[in-house]
């Protein structure tokens, strides 16, 4: 059996996904567990996975919603934590920028978390790799977890009240977030934008609605890429 | 409990898909296969390692945080996991692994 050669990334993209769905699963369930518990129908709470797929402002989101905040408040909220997107969807352009646009808008509908950060991994490790083989990694990445996304959910939902909500699983995701930063500080460079966008959003914590964290990260980006151009200059230079 | 209308409901749900969606797709469907600058393409090779630290502080070390010793620990065994074995499932292993496992045992 030969696979193409895009086929071959997908399963790739679908393998390197694999860890995180340790992680998605009981997400998701949870999820549907307390925004049934919270008054939400099937529908509703189906409608949240299905057409936003972003975890952490759906929980955000359904906070605010529990807490009866005005609508206008939770919509701006949900879509600031959601604003780091846009880095996400600038940094896979240069990659995935020359596919129709019916296939850029597919990408920017599953441009979550996970299949951006293997993807951009991958990509910069691989830059050789042709338009199909990395459009076929990246949804190897993206669509598997989205499906399991979808199922848990509505699992959750189902089963509602069952389902045990306060066991820390919100530990989840900032241990999925470290887990696939680590192995990238690799250079000075890398571990220089990661401190300063760490330490950089703690002190802009006092900030409204997430504002820090995009000011935390595009000073890490400039820290990341300037002290690549010293170290550049300096190996010249020796 | 939730007290929203229906209709308020699916306006935040249909708006919350609406930006999300615009958001994923502002680069990508309006600069399409146009050449991005040199520079512009350095700092973009650093949105991982300058976004998910951003995203992470806050959740452990911010004034709304649920910070205790024990996820702090598990936090920074995630970290040294990913550093030395280079490895996201190992890392991910390690992180929930000691939270749960710690976690029982300490009650």
């Amino acid at each position: 059996m030969s696979l193409s050669p895009a086929a071959q990334q997908f399963l790739k993209g679908a393998k390197d996904g694999l860890p995180f769905h340790i992680v998605i699963w009981p997400f998701a369930a949870i999820f549907g567990a307390i925004a049934t518990q919270a008054g939400l129908n099937v529908v509703e709470v189906m409608g949240f996975s299905i057409l936003v797929i972003a975890g952490s402002a759906q929980l955000a989101a359904l906070q605010l919603m529990t807490e009866n905040a005005p609508t206008l408040i939770v919509l701006a909220t949900a879509l600031a934590v959601n604003l780091r997107m846009g880095m996400y969807s600038a940094a896979i352009t240069p990659h995935l920028g020359k596919s129709s646009l019916l296939t850029r808008a597919f990408a920017a509908y599953m441009l979550y978390d996970q299949p951006y950060a293997l993807s951009t991994i991958k990509f910069e490790k691989e830059p050789n790799l042709s338009l199909s083989e990395k459009l076929g990694y990246f949804f190897g990445a993206a669509i598997p977890i989205a499906i399991a996304w979808y199922a848990l959910t509505l699992g959750g939902a189902l089963l509602g009240e069952k389902i045990p909500t306060d066991i820390g699983v919100d530990f989840a995701v900032p241990v999925t977030f470290l887990a696939l930063v680590a192995p990238m500080l690799k250079t000075p460079a890398h571990l220089a934008s990661a401190l300063t966008s760490g330490v950089l959003v703690l002190v802009l914590g006092f900030m409204p609605y997430g504002s820090g964290l995009l000011i935390a990260a595009a000073a890490a980006l400039v820290v990341g890429a300037q002290v690549e151009i010293w170290m550049e200059k300096r190996k010249a230079a020796t | 409990m939730i007290e929203a209308s229906t209709t308020q409901i699916w306006i935040i749900i249909v708006g919350m898909a609406i930006g999300t969606f615009l958001i994923r797709f502002s680069f990508l469907g309006l600069v399409g296969d146009r050449p991005l600058p040199a520079w512009l393409l350095r700092l973009l090779r650093y949105t991982p390692v300058a976004v998910l630290p951003a995203v992470v502080a806050p959740m452990l070390l911010g004034t709304k945080a649920d910070t205790d010793p024990l996820r702090l620990f598990c936090a920074a065994a995630t970290i040294l996991v990913g550093i030395w074995t280079k490895n996201v499932l190992w890392a991910i292993i390690t992180g929930l692994g000691l939270f749960f496992g710690l976690g029982a045992v300490i009650g």
